[in-house]
């Protein structure tokens, strides 16, 4: 299996949660935790993952009424991470290059969140269309800085 | 309902944030802290964040708020507690706690209140029942 860049990449677990209630955002993190702990993710590391899974999983509430989250263990060149998939069927997003400014919404809200929670992870993809759906992708690796 | 209880010492008000804030409780605590700030004499808030582990920008834009409503009133506000983690995890978010003040701990916070507001205010505890 190719992962970003084309480097090698295998999935050791996998796991579905979905997302219809504000409920659900605690579940997430709760589970995001466990295995960010499990993998031996140091403290600093756990927290810049559960931060920008609770922004990632709060937009896909807000602006498209909820979706998937796929949780995943993997193994990148030596070394194992936790890549998370935030999939839904919402509006989508028209211009990308606008939602990743900082201090960009249409939420009245303070915008940092997509932007923000690229800076926190250490791979970073969103694909959307406009009528389909938003999907974001995100790993952080057990010894990412 | 859900609420975090806050605690009225003098013209100070107490939080202890015991548990990773979910949005209700969040909402719910900003509503009473900027209803008893603004029905109450109150000179400074202090909010005790050390147990919690994370502060995403829904957070701590309730933060800012809460701030920005206490210094319209003549009141500061100090978050004490916050985790190293958590502290730099907010830098990276980009999120910058305007007009927050903080502090190591509790007794740290309030001689930072004490320092900034002159001697007469602070005092005995009693427990505001902000419970409905
Ligand atoms: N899953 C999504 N579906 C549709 N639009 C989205 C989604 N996520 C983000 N957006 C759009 O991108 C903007 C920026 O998002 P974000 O950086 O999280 O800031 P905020 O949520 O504070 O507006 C949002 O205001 C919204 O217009
Ligand atoms: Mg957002």
């Amino acid at each position: 299996m190719q992962g970003e860049g084309g480097s090698f990449m295998i999935t050791l677990s996998k796991d579905l949660i979905q997302i219809t209630r504000e409920q659900d955002v605690v579940t997430l993190r709760n589970r995001v935790k466990e295995l960010a702990v499990k993998i031996g993710m140091s403290l600093l590391g756990q927290t810049k993952l559960i931060t920008a899974a609770s922004e990632l999983v709060r937009n896909m509430l807000r602006y498209a009424g909820g979706g998937t989250v796929t949780l995943e263990v993997v193994l990148g060149d030596k070394v194992t991470g936790v890549r998370l998939t935030f999939a839904d069927e919402g509006p989508g997003i028209a211009d990308i290059g606008l939602a990743m400014q900082d201090g960009y919404t249409t939420g009245k809200s303070l915008g940092l969140g997509l932007p923000g929670a690229k800076r926190l992870v250490n791979e970073f993809s969103i694909t959307s269309e406009v009528g389909k759906g938003t999907t974001v992708t995100v790993i952080r690796w057990k010894n990412g800085l | 309902m859900d609420r975090i209880p806050i605690l009225k010492m003098g013209s100070f008000l107490l939080v202890t944030i015991q548990v990773d804030l979910y949005d209700r409780l969040a909402l719910n605590l900003e509503t009473d802290l900027i209803r008893m700030v603004s029905e109450t004499n109150t000179r400074g808030v202090l909010i005790d964040i050390s147990a919690v582990g994370l502060v995403d920008s829904f957070m701590g834009r309730i933060l800012n708020n809460i701030a920005t409503i206490s210094r319209i009133v003549d009141a500061q506000t100090v978050v004490v507690g916050m985790q190293p983690a958590v502290a730099i995890t907010l830098v990276e978010l980009g999120l910058t706690l305007a007009g927050v003040h903080t502090a190591l701990n509790v007794e740290k916070g309030m001689e930072l209140l004490h320092k900034r507001l002159g001697s007469d205010a602070g005092g005995g505890g009693q427990l505001y029942d902000n419970s409905e």
